[in-house]
């Protein structure tokens, strides 16, 4: 959670770039053979991560940011240069896009070193220069007294770390990573992503991650950009996401539960929210809201309170409801709970510490009570899930 | 000892394997990367190898004739046939070694993933580059194993350059067909010594082989 509260105090800063013709901004069309209608952009400095489930043309879009996969409509920009605009035919070539591409298997040459693989990328003509630029990179990403060694003499970390040297060591106007996490073990993948997060703090370019890793995405990326199908649904920092999703479909692409339904009504003249035989008062949304309108809902599992039993405590009248544990999974420290509803089909998951779910006594088939907490219920629009 | 048999035939080898050399690469990348009609390409390819040498021959022998389409038009631009001389051995032998050529490097390109030539690009290497740099090194151990099985092949060859060069001193009698003509005259201590240096020279080549192949699969794991 703490890293996400500093993924938001960087996107403030660049989101004053947007706009202004710097960063990349791209937008592409097509029909066939993989459909596509993205739209999205990336300031300097900022990480954006680009996330969706496997076919959902993350990995299309970054090759096409490269130039490596050609897309038959829309333009691609960075820094106020075009790199690819259908309409004029104009395509620059991967070579010219400069570009740092770290591949999802690294794509190492595995016929030259660590040093030399990180050289090739190396544009100085002075050979001094180039070996200590490379040299640099190589530090940088901590891996001196390695050069000589050959990829299969690295370990899959180490084999990373000497691709995102290379990306780098070309002076790339944007970092585009595939799943750069995915073929190295969690211990690994927690060090390389540490790493990474610090590194980035030094680059200036817009950087764009492709990950099917929600977790991973929220904590390295200022912006996240749901695909689906090829299509951009929505971007935000990961923390509005996440507690605004704009639609169903969004919310269980990102993996949210706690999505409803209810209806806008009015009572003692004030708005509403009928959700069985709850009238839910809701902070934001429903003013704008048609009376009787049916609205899917959503509710992040954080804005829930449980009750303690024969203590009230302070919140306890913002929209007290009653439900049954149907589920109880205890994972460590914490416990994750779903409860259940007779009036809707859908149910309520959150969690607490496993201290707390012991104190309270909560068992399946027990009846709880808990506040759904006025200030997180997010209306979405379109009732079609 | 036939000297000029060995010269013929060692001739014959190394102008076989030059030439075909740039035609494998090309070829055999090619290969590795289309799609469509591979399989056709493919069978074109690898027919010579299926192909009887004596029919092969037969057939070569009609195309060379000064009437034939391959004889004629070589007699109009050179004024010399192409039967019975060296350089319709070395037409055949091309047409006859194209698999072994094409095949090993064919099989070493598919080996490459496509997104080692892709970070070639993105690391700023023009396709030029990329191909001298990155593909050709790792394709090497199949570049060998085509320039052996060529070499190896060409000097026991021996229906096809019968059918098509005969057995003219100096010129088309290779190491092979002196081995058979020794035999015939009742020579049996000049055919030991010549399949004795024959042996000899296929197995340093195989030799050689092995010994590259293998430090170049220490280098690469």
């Amino acid at each position: 959670m703490a890293e996400r509260g500093h993924g938001d105090q960087k996107t403030a800063g660049a989101g004053l770039n947007e706009g202004h013709g710097e960063g990349l901004n791209v937008s592409l069309h097509q029909a066939g053979p993989i459909p596509l209608a993205a739209d999205f952009s990336c300031a300097p400095g900022e990480l954006l991560g680009l996330v969706g489930p496997s076919g959902s043309g993350k990995t299309t879009l970054l090759r096409a940011i490269a130039g490596l996969t050609r897309v038959s409509g829309g333009h691609i920009h960075c820094g106020g240069e075009a790199w690819f605009d259908a309409e004029r035919g104009h395509s620059l070539s991967v070579q010219a896009r400069r570009i740092g591409f770290v591949f999802q298997d690294y794509a190492l040459f595995p016929h030259l070193s660590a040093r030399d693989n990180v050289l090739l990328a190396v544009e100085e003509s002075a050979e001094d220069a180039r070996l200590a630029t490379a040299h640099a990179w190589l530090s940088r990403v901590r891996l001196e007294g390695l050069e000589d060694r050959f990829p299969h003499q690295l370990s899959g970390g180490q084999r990373q770390r000497v691709a995102v040297a290379r990306a780098l060591a070309r002076k790339p106007r944007v970092l585009l990573l595939d799943e750069p996490f995915s073929a190295v073990d969690q211990v690994t993948r927690r060090r390389l992503q540490r790493e990474l997060a610090l590194l980035r703090e030094t680059l200036t370019i817009p950087m764009v991650l492709v990950t099917h890793d929600l977790e991973e995405a929220s904590s390295l990326a200022d912006r996240l950009c749901v695909l689906h199908g090829g299509k951009t649904l929505q971007s935000g920092p990961p923390e509005t996401l996440f507690r605004a999703p704009a639609s169903p479909q969004i919310a269980r692409l990102l993996d949210r539960h706690n999505v409803f339904s209810g209806e806008v009504v009015e009572v003692d003249g004030a708005r509403r929210l009928a959700w069985g035989s709850y009238w839910l008062e809701v902070d934001q949304g429903l003013e704008e809201a048609m009376l009787g309108q049916t609205l899917r809902w959503y509710l992040p599992p954080s804005d829930v309170v449980l009750h303690r039993r024969g203590r009230p405590s302070r919140g306890e009248r913002e929209n007290p409801v009653e439900g049954r544990v149907q589920e109880m999974v205890v994972l460590g420290g914490v416990t994750h709970i779903t409860l259940a509803f007779g009036h809707d089909v859908e149910t309520l998951r959150f969690e607490i510490t496993t201290h707390a779910a012991r104190r309270n006594g909560l068992a399946r088939g027990e009846i709880v009570q808990v506040s759904l907490l006025a200030s997180g219920i997010h209306l979405m629009q379109g009732a079609s899930s | 000892m036939d000297w000029s048999a060995l010269s013929v035939s060692l001739r014959l080898a190394l102008g076989t394997c030059l030439i075909l050399l740039p035609v494998g690469l090309w070829l055999g990348r090619r290969l590795a990367r289309i799609q469509r009609r591979r399989a056709l390409f493919e069978a074109l390819v690898a027919l010579p190898l299926v192909m009887p040498p004596t029919v092969l021959g037969f057939y070569l022998m009609l195309a060379f004739a000064g009437d034939g389409p391959l004889g004629g038009l070589w007699q109009s631009l050179a004024g010399t046939s192409l039967n019975f001389t060296f350089t319709g051995i070395l037409l055949a032998s091309l047409l006859v070694n194209l698999p072994f050529a094409v095949q090993p490097i064919q099989r070493a390109f598919e080996a490459v993933p496509d997104t080692l030539r892709e970070a070639a690009w993105c690391s700023g290497l023009s396709p030029r580059q990329t191909f001298w740099r990155i593909e050709l090194p790792l394709v090497r151990s199949g570049v060998v194993s085509a320039l052996a099985l060529m070499f190896a092949h060409t000097l026991g060859e021996f229906g096809v350059i019968l059918m098509v060069g005969g057995a003219i001193d100096g010129e088309t009698r290779t190491l092979s067909i002196a081995i058979y003509d020794r035999v015939q005259a009742f020579d049996e201590a000049g055919a030991a010594r010549m399949s004795l240096l024959l042996l000899g020279i296929s197995f340093l080549t195989i030799g050689i082989v092995y010994g590259l192949s293998r430090r170049g699969g220490r280098r690469h794991g």
